[in-house]
Protein backbone atom coordinates (compact mmCIF):
# COMPACT_ATOMS: atom_id res chain seq x y z
CA UNK A 1 0.00 0.00 0.00
CA UNK A 2 1.52 3.32 -1.09
CA UNK A 3 1.38 6.04 1.50
CA UNK A 4 3.89 8.50 0.08
CA UNK A 5 3.40 8.23 -3.69
CA UNK A 6 0.20 8.15 -5.66
CA UNK A 7 0.47 6.93 -9.25
CA UNK A 8 -1.88 8.76 -11.59
CA UNK A 9 -0.83 7.58 -15.04
CA UNK A 10 0.89 4.28 -15.75
CA UNK A 11 2.82 4.66 -19.00
CA UNK A 12 4.85 2.17 -20.98
CA UNK A 13 6.61 4.48 -23.41
CA UNK A 14 10.00 2.75 -23.56
CA UNK A 15 8.39 -0.56 -24.49
CA UNK A 16 6.76 1.01 -27.59
CA UNK A 17 10.25 1.15 -29.09
CA UNK A 18 9.76 -2.50 -30.03
CA UNK A 19 6.23 -2.50 -31.44
CA UNK A 20 5.56 1.15 -32.38
CA UNK A 21 6.32 3.18 -35.46
CA UNK A 22 3.43 2.15 -37.76
CA UNK A 23 3.34 5.77 -38.99
CA UNK A 24 -0.42 5.84 -39.59
CA UNK A 25 -0.98 8.80 -37.25
CA UNK A 26 -1.28 12.36 -38.50
CA UNK A 27 1.78 14.52 -39.11
CA UNK A 28 1.96 16.93 -36.19
CA UNK A 29 2.18 20.11 -38.27
CA UNK A 30 -0.97 19.16 -40.19
CA UNK A 31 -3.06 19.09 -37.00
CA UNK A 32 -3.47 22.41 -35.22
CA UNK A 33 -0.10 24.11 -35.12
CA UNK A 34 2.29 25.31 -37.75
CA UNK A 35 5.09 26.88 -35.74
CA UNK A 36 5.95 24.42 -32.97
CA UNK A 37 6.60 20.71 -32.81
CA UNK A 38 3.52 19.14 -31.21
CA UNK A 39 4.22 15.43 -31.50
CA UNK A 40 3.75 15.02 -27.73
CA UNK A 41 0.31 16.64 -27.94
CA UNK A 42 -1.02 13.95 -30.26
CA UNK A 43 -2.50 10.54 -29.55
CA UNK A 44 -1.67 7.14 -30.99
CA UNK A 45 -4.24 6.36 -33.70
CA UNK A 46 -3.49 2.65 -33.90
CA UNK B 1 17.03 -1.54 -3.09
CA UNK B 2 16.39 1.40 -5.43
CA UNK B 3 18.94 1.21 -8.24
CA UNK B 4 20.41 4.63 -8.98
CA UNK B 5 24.02 3.87 -9.81
CA UNK B 6 24.79 5.60 -13.13
CA UNK B 7 21.21 6.83 -13.24
CA UNK B 8 21.03 10.59 -13.94
CA UNK B 9 17.93 11.58 -12.01
CA UNK B 10 17.38 15.04 -13.51
CA UNK B 11 17.44 13.50 -17.00
CA UNK B 12 15.00 10.71 -16.22
CA UNK B 13 12.71 11.90 -13.43
CA UNK B 14 11.28 15.40 -13.52
CA UNK B 15 9.90 16.65 -10.22
CA UNK B 16 8.21 20.02 -9.78
CA UNK B 17 5.60 21.77 -7.68
CA UNK B 18 2.46 23.11 -9.29
CA UNK B 19 -0.92 24.17 -7.91
CA UNK B 20 -0.10 22.82 -4.46
CA UNK B 21 0.92 19.41 -5.81
CA UNK B 22 4.32 17.69 -5.84
CA UNK B 23 4.49 16.08 -9.25
CA UNK B 24 6.88 13.45 -10.62
CA UNK B 25 7.04 12.68 -14.33
CA UNK B 26 8.94 9.52 -15.25
CA UNK B 27 10.50 10.35 -18.61
CA UNK B 28 11.10 6.85 -19.97
CA UNK B 29 7.72 5.34 -19.16
CA UNK B 30 5.64 8.52 -19.44
CA UNK B 31 4.11 7.84 -16.00
CA UNK B 32 2.82 10.51 -13.63
CA UNK B 33 2.81 10.50 -9.85
CA UNK B 34 1.89 12.76 -6.97
CA UNK B 35 4.41 12.77 -4.12
CA UNK B 36 4.08 13.74 -0.50
CA UNK B 37 6.42 16.45 0.81
CA UNK B 38 8.92 13.99 2.29
CA UNK B 39 9.28 12.04 -0.94
CA UNK B 40 9.61 15.20 -3.00
CA UNK B 41 12.34 16.52 -0.71
CA UNK B 42 14.15 13.19 -0.71
CA UNK B 43 14.26 12.95 -4.53
CA UNK B 44 15.31 16.57 -4.75
CA UNK B 45 18.14 15.92 -2.32
CA UNK B 46 19.31 12.93 -4.37
CA UNK B 47 19.21 15.00 -7.54
CA UNK B 48 21.12 17.89 -5.95
CA UNK B 49 23.80 15.58 -4.62
CA UNK B 50 24.34 14.15 -8.09
CA UNK B 51 24.59 17.70 -9.45
CA UNK B 52 27.10 18.83 -6.84
CA UNK B 53 29.35 15.79 -6.91
CA UNK B 54 29.78 13.74 -10.11
CA UNK B 55 31.13 10.86 -8.00
CA UNK B 56 27.68 10.52 -6.48
CA UNK B 57 26.43 9.25 -9.82
CA UNK B 58 28.52 6.16 -9.31
CA UNK B 59 27.79 5.94 -5.63
CA UNK B 60 24.39 4.22 -5.72
CA UNK B 61 23.77 2.89 -2.20
CA UNK B 62 26.18 5.42 -0.70
CA UNK B 63 24.03 8.22 -2.08
CA UNK B 64 20.90 6.68 -0.61
CA UNK B 65 22.61 6.50 2.77
CA UNK B 66 23.50 10.19 2.61
CA UNK B 67 20.01 11.56 1.95
CA UNK B 68 16.96 11.99 4.18
CA UNK B 69 18.79 12.76 7.42
CA UNK B 70 15.85 14.83 8.58
CA UNK B 71 13.43 11.91 8.17
CA UNK B 72 12.75 9.21 10.70
CA UNK B 73 14.29 5.88 9.77
CA UNK B 74 10.82 4.38 9.33
CA UNK B 75 9.60 7.07 6.93
CA UNK B 76 12.80 6.95 4.87
CA UNK B 77 12.54 3.19 4.64
CA UNK B 78 8.91 3.40 3.56
CA UNK B 79 9.67 5.92 0.82
CA UNK B 80 12.64 4.01 -0.54
CA UNK B 81 10.61 0.84 -0.52
CA UNK B 82 7.79 2.50 -2.51
CA UNK B 83 10.29 3.93 -4.98
CA UNK B 84 11.86 0.51 -5.40
CA UNK B 85 8.49 -1.07 -6.05
CA UNK B 86 7.65 1.54 -8.68
CA UNK B 87 11.06 1.07 -10.25
CA UNK B 88 10.44 -2.68 -10.45
CA UNK B 89 7.17 -1.92 -12.24
CA UNK B 90 9.00 0.48 -14.62
CA UNK B 91 6.84 3.40 -13.50
CA UNK B 92 9.32 5.64 -11.67
CA UNK B 93 13.11 5.69 -11.84
CA UNK B 94 12.47 3.38 -14.76
CA UNK B 95 15.29 2.19 -16.94
CA UNK B 96 16.48 4.65 -19.53
CA UNK B 97 15.11 3.95 -23.02
CA UNK B 98 17.74 2.50 -25.28
CA UNK B 99 19.33 5.20 -27.44
CA UNK B 100 18.67 3.86 -30.89
CA UNK B 101 18.59 5.77 -34.16
CA UNK B 102 15.03 6.07 -35.47
CA UNK B 103 14.48 3.43 -38.12
CA UNK B 104 13.46 4.84 -41.52
CA UNK B 105 12.45 3.19 -44.79
CA UNK B 106 14.68 3.44 -47.81
CA UNK B 107 13.86 5.13 -50.14
CA UNK B 108 12.14 7.74 -47.93
CA UNK B 109 8.41 7.45 -47.71
CA UNK B 110 6.43 10.68 -47.92
CA UNK B 111 3.00 10.57 -46.35
CA UNK B 112 2.03 14.21 -45.94
CA UNK B 113 2.26 17.40 -47.97
CA UNK B 114 1.57 21.01 -47.21
CA UNK B 115 0.22 22.28 -50.50
CA UNK B 116 0.78 26.00 -51.04
CA UNK B 117 -2.11 26.63 -53.39
CA UNK B 118 -1.77 30.39 -52.99
CA UNK B 119 1.29 32.52 -52.46
CA UNK B 120 -0.88 35.51 -51.95
CA UNK B 121 -2.97 36.75 -49.07
CA UNK B 122 -5.83 39.11 -48.37
CA UNK B 123 -4.40 40.05 -44.96
CA UNK B 124 -1.09 41.68 -44.09
CA UNK B 125 -0.27 40.06 -40.74
CA UNK B 126 2.73 41.77 -39.20
CA UNK B 127 4.39 38.57 -37.95
CA UNK B 128 3.81 36.51 -41.11
CA UNK B 129 6.69 34.08 -41.71
CA UNK B 130 5.48 33.86 -45.31
CA UNK B 131 6.36 37.48 -46.15
CA UNK B 132 2.63 38.44 -46.01
CA UNK B 133 1.78 35.57 -48.31
CA UNK B 134 4.36 35.72 -51.11
CA UNK B 135 7.15 33.82 -49.30
CA UNK B 136 9.49 36.56 -50.55
CA UNK B 137 8.81 35.55 -54.16
CA UNK B 138 6.11 36.72 -56.50
CA UNK B 139 2.44 36.59 -55.57
CA UNK B 140 0.99 33.63 -57.44
CA UNK B 141 -1.61 30.87 -57.34
CA UNK B 142 -0.99 27.19 -57.94
CA UNK B 143 -2.47 25.81 -61.16
CA UNK B 144 -4.61 22.68 -61.03
CA UNK B 145 -1.98 20.94 -63.17
CA UNK B 146 0.74 21.53 -60.56
CA UNK B 147 -1.66 20.58 -57.78
CA UNK B 148 -2.51 17.29 -59.48
CA UNK B 149 1.18 16.54 -60.00
CA UNK B 150 1.72 17.20 -56.30
CA UNK B 151 -1.02 14.72 -55.37
CA UNK B 152 0.41 12.15 -57.80
CA UNK B 153 3.83 12.73 -56.23
CA UNK B 154 2.40 12.07 -52.76
CA UNK B 155 0.66 8.86 -53.74
CA UNK B 156 3.70 7.63 -55.63
CA UNK B 157 6.07 8.26 -52.72
CA UNK B 158 3.82 7.09 -49.87
CA UNK B 159 4.74 3.41 -50.15
CA UNK B 160 2.54 1.21 -48.00
CA UNK B 161 0.92 4.05 -46.05
CA UNK B 162 -2.84 3.80 -46.44
CA UNK B 163 -3.50 7.23 -45.01
CA UNK B 164 -1.91 10.22 -46.76
CA UNK B 165 -2.38 13.85 -45.75
CA UNK B 166 -2.76 17.07 -47.68
CA UNK B 167 -3.01 20.48 -46.02
CA UNK B 168 -4.16 23.34 -48.25
CA UNK B 169 -2.02 26.22 -47.13
CA UNK B 170 -0.82 29.61 -48.28
CA UNK B 171 -0.73 32.57 -48.11
CA UNK B 172 -4.46 32.25 -48.03
CA UNK B 173 -5.65 29.06 -49.74
CA UNK B 174 -9.27 30.20 -50.19
CA UNK B 175 -8.00 32.71 -52.79
CA UNK B 176 -7.66 29.64 -55.00
CA UNK B 177 -10.91 27.88 -54.15
CA UNK B 178 -11.69 26.58 -57.64
CA UNK B 179 -8.37 24.70 -57.71
CA UNK B 180 -8.92 23.36 -54.19
CA UNK B 181 -12.28 21.91 -55.26
CA UNK B 182 -10.74 20.36 -58.35
CA UNK B 183 -7.91 18.86 -56.28
CA UNK B 184 -10.22 17.39 -53.64
CA UNK B 185 -12.24 15.60 -56.33
CA UNK B 186 -9.10 14.48 -58.15
CA UNK B 187 -7.33 13.43 -54.94
CA UNK B 188 -10.21 11.28 -53.73
CA UNK B 189 -10.40 9.50 -57.10
CA UNK B 190 -6.69 8.77 -57.52
CA UNK B 191 -6.28 7.79 -53.88
CA UNK B 192 -9.10 5.28 -54.18
CA UNK B 193 -7.51 3.86 -57.32
CA UNK B 194 -4.29 3.42 -55.35
CA UNK B 195 -6.12 1.77 -52.45
CA UNK B 196 -5.39 4.73 -50.18
CA UNK B 197 -7.19 7.60 -48.49
CA UNK B 198 -6.21 11.26 -48.42
CA UNK B 199 -7.07 13.19 -45.31
CA UNK B 200 -7.51 16.85 -46.30
CA UNK B 201 -7.00 19.80 -43.99
CA UNK B 202 -7.12 23.50 -44.78
CA UNK B 203 -5.52 26.38 -42.89
CA UNK B 204 -7.34 29.65 -43.46
CA UNK B 205 -7.61 33.20 -42.14
CA UNK B 206 -11.41 32.85 -42.60
CA UNK B 207 -11.83 36.11 -44.54
CA UNK B 208 -13.41 34.28 -47.50
CA UNK B 209 -15.00 31.50 -45.47
CA UNK B 210 -18.62 32.25 -46.35
CA UNK B 211 -21.44 29.77 -45.73
CA UNK B 212 -21.14 28.20 -49.19
CA UNK B 213 -17.45 27.39 -48.69
CA UNK B 214 -17.97 26.33 -45.07
CA UNK B 215 -20.76 23.95 -46.05
CA UNK B 216 -18.64 22.58 -48.89
CA UNK B 217 -15.70 21.87 -46.53
CA UNK B 218 -18.06 20.24 -44.07
CA UNK B 219 -19.60 18.07 -46.79
CA UNK B 220 -16.21 16.99 -48.10
CA UNK B 221 -14.89 16.17 -44.62
CA UNK B 222 -12.02 18.65 -44.75
CA UNK B 223 -10.56 19.44 -41.34
CA UNK B 224 -10.03 23.16 -40.88
CA UNK B 225 -7.58 25.27 -38.90
CA UNK B 226 -8.93 28.80 -38.55
CA UNK B 227 -6.74 31.75 -37.62
CA UNK B 228 -7.78 34.19 -34.90
CA UNK B 229 -5.50 35.77 -32.29
CA UNK B 230 -8.15 36.43 -29.65
CA UNK B 231 -9.42 39.78 -28.40
CA UNK B 232 -10.41 42.29 -31.09
CA UNK B 233 -7.65 44.78 -30.27
CA UNK B 234 -5.01 42.03 -30.14
CA UNK B 235 -6.13 40.40 -33.39
CA UNK B 236 -6.54 43.67 -35.27
CA UNK B 237 -3.14 45.01 -34.30
CA UNK B 238 -1.37 42.03 -35.89
CA UNK B 239 -3.88 40.80 -38.49
CA UNK B 240 -5.04 43.78 -40.60
CA UNK B 241 -6.23 43.98 -44.20
CA UNK B 242 -3.89 45.68 -46.71
CA UNK B 243 -5.68 48.99 -45.97
CA UNK B 244 -4.79 48.70 -42.29
CA UNK B 245 -8.32 47.88 -41.08
CA UNK B 246 -8.53 45.03 -38.58
CA UNK B 247 -9.99 41.66 -39.61
CA UNK B 248 -11.77 40.64 -36.38
CA UNK B 249 -15.27 41.87 -37.27
CA UNK B 250 -15.15 40.14 -40.66
CA UNK B 251 -13.80 36.78 -39.58
CA UNK B 252 -15.38 36.06 -36.19
CA UNK B 253 -18.94 35.45 -37.47
CA UNK B 254 -17.57 33.14 -40.18
CA UNK B 255 -15.37 31.25 -37.71
CA UNK B 256 -18.30 30.81 -35.33
CA UNK B 257 -20.52 29.53 -38.13
CA UNK B 258 -17.92 26.90 -38.99
CA UNK B 259 -17.20 25.82 -35.42
CA UNK B 260 -20.91 25.19 -34.89
CA UNK B 261 -20.87 22.73 -37.82
CA UNK B 262 -18.38 20.58 -35.90
CA UNK B 263 -19.41 20.48 -32.22
CA UNK B 264 -17.86 17.04 -31.78
CA UNK B 265 -14.35 17.98 -32.95
CA UNK B 266 -11.64 15.89 -31.33
CA UNK B 267 -9.38 17.80 -28.91
CA UNK B 268 -6.53 15.69 -30.28
CA UNK B 269 -7.28 16.74 -33.88
CA UNK B 270 -8.28 13.26 -34.97
CA UNK B 271 -10.88 12.62 -37.68
CA UNK B 272 -12.88 15.52 -39.05
CA UNK B 273 -12.27 18.52 -36.81
CA UNK B 274 -11.72 22.23 -36.50
CA UNK B 275 -9.17 24.11 -34.45
CA UNK B 276 -9.01 27.86 -34.00
CA UNK B 277 -5.38 28.84 -33.97
CA UNK B 278 -3.75 32.08 -32.90
CA UNK B 279 -0.31 33.53 -32.38
CA UNK B 280 0.77 35.55 -29.37
CA UNK B 281 3.60 38.06 -29.31
CA UNK B 282 5.26 40.28 -26.72
CA UNK B 283 2.29 42.66 -27.20
CA UNK B 284 0.02 40.12 -25.48
CA UNK B 285 2.05 38.11 -23.01
CA UNK B 286 -1.30 37.95 -21.14
CA UNK B 287 -2.51 35.74 -23.99
CA UNK B 288 -4.54 33.62 -21.58
CA UNK B 289 -7.11 36.41 -21.89
CA UNK B 290 -7.21 35.80 -25.63
CA UNK B 291 -7.78 32.10 -25.15
CA UNK B 292 -10.57 32.83 -22.68
CA UNK B 293 -12.05 35.39 -25.05
CA UNK B 294 -12.31 32.68 -27.69
CA UNK B 295 -13.75 30.23 -25.16
CA UNK B 296 -16.32 32.87 -24.19
CA UNK B 297 -17.29 33.14 -27.85
CA UNK B 298 -18.16 29.44 -27.67
CA UNK B 299 -15.05 28.11 -29.42
CA UNK B 300 -14.12 24.71 -27.96
CA UNK B 301 -10.86 23.82 -29.73
CA UNK B 302 -8.18 26.44 -29.29
CA UNK B 303 -4.48 26.55 -30.05
CA UNK B 304 -2.42 29.68 -29.44
CA UNK B 305 1.30 29.58 -30.17
CA UNK B 306 4.24 31.87 -29.43
CA UNK B 307 5.45 33.94 -32.38
CA UNK B 308 8.73 32.91 -33.95
CA UNK B 309 10.43 36.17 -34.85
CA UNK B 310 13.85 37.64 -35.32
CA UNK B 311 14.87 39.68 -32.23
CA UNK B 312 14.95 42.95 -34.20
CA UNK B 313 11.14 43.00 -34.35
CA UNK B 314 9.37 44.98 -31.68
CA UNK B 315 6.85 42.16 -31.17
CA UNK B 316 9.55 39.48 -30.69
CA UNK B 317 9.96 38.10 -27.17
CA UNK B 318 12.74 39.32 -24.93
CA UNK B 319 14.30 37.62 -21.97
CA UNK B 320 12.24 39.74 -19.56
CA UNK B 321 8.96 38.44 -21.06
CA UNK B 322 9.52 34.81 -20.11
CA UNK B 323 8.18 35.05 -16.55
CA UNK B 324 5.03 36.81 -17.72
CA UNK B 325 4.45 34.19 -20.41
CA UNK B 326 4.93 31.36 -17.93
CA UNK B 327 2.49 33.01 -15.57
CA UNK B 328 -0.04 33.19 -18.40
CA UNK B 329 0.23 29.43 -18.93
CA UNK B 330 -0.28 28.90 -15.17
CA UNK B 331 -3.37 31.09 -15.13
CA UNK B 332 -4.69 29.43 -18.27
CA UNK B 333 -4.38 26.01 -16.64
CA UNK B 334 -6.44 27.14 -13.64
CA UNK B 335 -9.01 28.85 -15.84
CA UNK B 336 -9.36 25.73 -17.94
CA UNK B 337 -10.29 23.81 -14.79
CA UNK B 338 -12.66 26.57 -13.73
CA UNK B 339 -14.43 26.57 -17.13
CA UNK B 340 -14.64 22.77 -17.02
CA UNK B 341 -16.21 22.98 -13.58
CA UNK B 342 -18.92 25.36 -14.75
CA UNK B 343 -19.72 23.25 -17.82
CA UNK B 344 -17.95 25.46 -20.36
CA UNK B 345 -15.20 23.01 -21.20
CA UNK B 346 -12.71 23.88 -23.94
CA UNK B 347 -9.39 22.39 -24.96
CA UNK B 348 -6.04 24.09 -25.46
CA UNK B 349 -3.97 22.06 -27.90
CA UNK B 350 -0.62 22.58 -26.18
CA UNK B 351 -2.06 21.24 -22.93
CA UNK B 352 -2.88 17.90 -24.55
CA UNK B 353 -0.75 15.20 -22.99
CA UNK B 354 -1.70 11.77 -24.20
CA UNK B 355 0.91 10.00 -22.00
CA UNK B 356 -0.50 6.47 -21.78
CA UNK B 357 -2.50 7.04 -25.00
CA UNK B 358 0.16 9.20 -26.62
CA UNK B 359 2.38 8.55 -29.61
CA UNK B 360 4.89 5.70 -29.49
CA UNK B 361 8.57 6.33 -28.89
CA UNK B 362 9.59 5.86 -32.55
CA UNK B 363 7.17 8.66 -33.49
CA UNK B 364 8.45 10.89 -30.70
CA UNK B 365 12.01 10.31 -31.86
CA UNK B 366 11.31 11.01 -35.51
CA UNK B 367 9.45 14.22 -34.62
CA UNK B 368 7.44 16.16 -37.18
CA UNK B 369 8.97 14.26 -40.11
CA UNK B 370 9.77 17.46 -42.03
CA UNK B 371 12.10 16.90 -44.95
CA UNK B 372 11.61 13.18 -45.28
CA UNK B 373 8.02 12.14 -44.59
CA UNK B 374 6.39 15.57 -44.66
CA UNK B 375 7.17 18.18 -47.32
CA UNK B 376 5.75 21.45 -48.58
CA UNK B 377 5.09 22.16 -52.25
CA UNK B 378 5.04 25.74 -53.53
CA UNK B 379 2.79 27.06 -56.35
CA UNK B 380 5.49 26.42 -58.97
CA UNK B 381 5.88 22.79 -57.85
CA UNK B 382 9.12 23.22 -55.87
CA UNK B 383 9.47 20.87 -52.92
CA UNK B 384 10.79 22.02 -49.52
CA UNK B 385 11.21 20.25 -46.15
CA UNK B 386 8.19 22.07 -44.66
CA UNK B 387 6.05 25.18 -45.04
CA UNK B 388 8.52 27.28 -43.06
CA UNK B 389 11.43 26.55 -45.40
CA UNK B 390 9.54 27.44 -48.58
CA UNK B 391 11.44 29.98 -50.64
CA UNK B 392 14.83 29.19 -49.06
CA UNK B 393 16.81 27.92 -52.03
CA UNK B 394 19.38 26.06 -49.95
CA UNK B 395 16.58 23.90 -48.58
CA UNK B 396 14.92 23.07 -51.89
CA UNK B 397 14.58 19.29 -52.20
CA UNK B 398 13.39 19.08 -55.81
CA UNK B 399 10.29 19.69 -57.89
CA UNK B 400 7.19 17.78 -58.92
CA UNK B 401 8.06 18.58 -62.54
CA UNK B 402 11.15 16.38 -62.61
CA UNK B 403 11.46 12.67 -62.09
CA UNK B 404 14.83 13.20 -60.42
CA UNK B 405 14.93 11.84 -56.90
CA UNK B 406 14.76 14.35 -54.09
CA UNK B 407 18.05 15.53 -52.60
CA UNK B 408 18.90 12.58 -50.39
CA UNK B 409 21.70 14.33 -48.56
CA UNK B 410 19.35 17.06 -47.40
CA UNK B 411 16.66 14.53 -46.46
CA UNK B 412 19.28 12.66 -44.48
CA UNK B 413 20.17 15.86 -42.64
CA UNK B 414 16.56 16.22 -41.51
CA UNK B 415 16.35 12.56 -40.55
CA UNK B 416 19.46 12.99 -38.47
CA UNK B 417 18.11 16.02 -36.57
CA UNK B 418 16.50 13.96 -33.80
CA UNK B 419 16.86 14.27 -30.03
CA UNK B 420 19.81 11.91 -29.73
CA UNK B 421 21.82 14.13 -32.08
CA UNK B 422 21.05 17.32 -30.15
CA UNK B 423 23.38 17.92 -27.24
CA UNK B 424 20.86 19.85 -25.15
CA UNK B 425 18.04 17.39 -25.80
CA UNK B 426 19.86 14.23 -24.80
CA UNK B 427 19.88 15.26 -21.16
CA UNK B 428 16.52 17.05 -21.12
CA UNK B 429 13.50 15.56 -19.33
CA UNK B 430 11.17 16.88 -22.07
CA UNK B 431 13.04 15.12 -24.90
CA UNK B 432 10.27 12.65 -25.75
CA UNK B 433 7.53 15.28 -25.63
CA UNK B 434 8.89 17.97 -27.94
CA UNK B 435 11.02 15.75 -30.19
CA UNK B 436 13.76 18.36 -30.19
CA UNK B 437 11.55 21.27 -31.19
CA UNK B 438 10.68 22.81 -34.54
CA UNK B 439 13.43 22.42 -37.19
CA UNK B 440 12.62 25.78 -38.73
CA UNK B 441 12.81 27.62 -35.40
CA UNK B 442 16.06 25.84 -34.53
CA UNK B 443 17.59 26.68 -37.92
CA UNK B 444 16.42 30.30 -37.75
CA UNK B 445 17.86 30.96 -34.31
CA UNK B 446 21.01 28.87 -34.27
CA UNK B 447 21.70 28.37 -37.97
CA UNK B 448 21.75 24.61 -37.42
CA UNK B 449 19.09 21.92 -37.32
CA UNK B 450 20.73 20.22 -34.36
CA UNK B 451 21.02 23.27 -32.10
CA UNK B 452 17.87 24.12 -30.21
CA UNK B 453 15.97 27.41 -29.90
CA UNK B 454 16.33 27.80 -26.14
CA UNK B 455 13.42 30.18 -25.56
CA UNK B 456 11.18 27.71 -27.35
CA UNK B 457 12.46 24.99 -24.99
CA UNK B 458 11.66 27.09 -21.93
CA UNK B 459 8.08 27.61 -23.04
CA UNK B 460 7.62 24.03 -24.14
CA UNK B 461 8.69 22.76 -20.72
CA UNK B 462 6.29 25.13 -19.00
CA UNK B 463 3.40 23.94 -21.19
CA UNK B 464 4.21 20.33 -20.39
CA UNK B 465 4.28 21.01 -16.67
CA UNK B 466 0.82 22.56 -16.82
CA UNK B 467 -0.42 19.76 -19.09
CA UNK B 468 0.69 17.07 -16.61
CA UNK B 469 -0.85 19.01 -13.75
CA UNK B 470 -4.17 19.13 -15.63
CA UNK B 471 -3.93 15.41 -16.29
CA UNK B 472 -3.65 14.82 -12.55
CA UNK B 473 -6.51 17.17 -11.74
CA UNK B 474 -8.65 15.40 -14.32
CA UNK B 475 -7.88 12.02 -12.75
CA UNK B 476 -8.61 13.37 -9.26
CA UNK B 477 -11.92 14.76 -10.46
CA UNK B 478 -12.92 11.38 -11.91
CA UNK B 479 -12.07 9.76 -8.56
CA UNK B 480 -14.35 12.08 -6.63
CA UNK B 481 -17.34 11.43 -8.91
Amino acid sequence: MSTHIKTIVKGNLASTLKNGGCGQCQTSCQSACKTSCTVGNQVCEK
Amino acid sequence: MLKIKDYIIKKNVHIYRHGGLNIAYDVNSGSLHVLDDHTYALIEEMKDLQDQDPNMLLAGEKLLAKVGKNLSATVKKEILSELEELQNQSLLFSQEAEETEPCYPDPPLIKAICLHVAHDCNLRCLYCFAGTGSFKGQRELMTSETGKRALDFLLKHSGNRRQCEVDFFGGEPLLNMSVIKELITYGKTVAQQAGKKIKFTLTTNAVLLDKTIADYLEKEGVSVVLSLDGRKEVNDRMRPFPNGKGSYDNIVPQILYFTKLRPGSSPYAVGQYYYVRGTYTRYNTDFYKDVLHMADLGIKRISVEPVIASPNHDYAFREEDIDKIKESYDILGEKLLEYRQKGQEFSFFHFNAGLDEGPCLPKRLSGCGAGHEYVAISPDGSIYPCHQFVGQEEYKLGTVYQDNPLKRELMQKFRGAHVYNKKDCRICWARFSCSGGCHAANAAFSGELTKVYSLGCELQKKRLEVAYYLKIKEAQQIETI
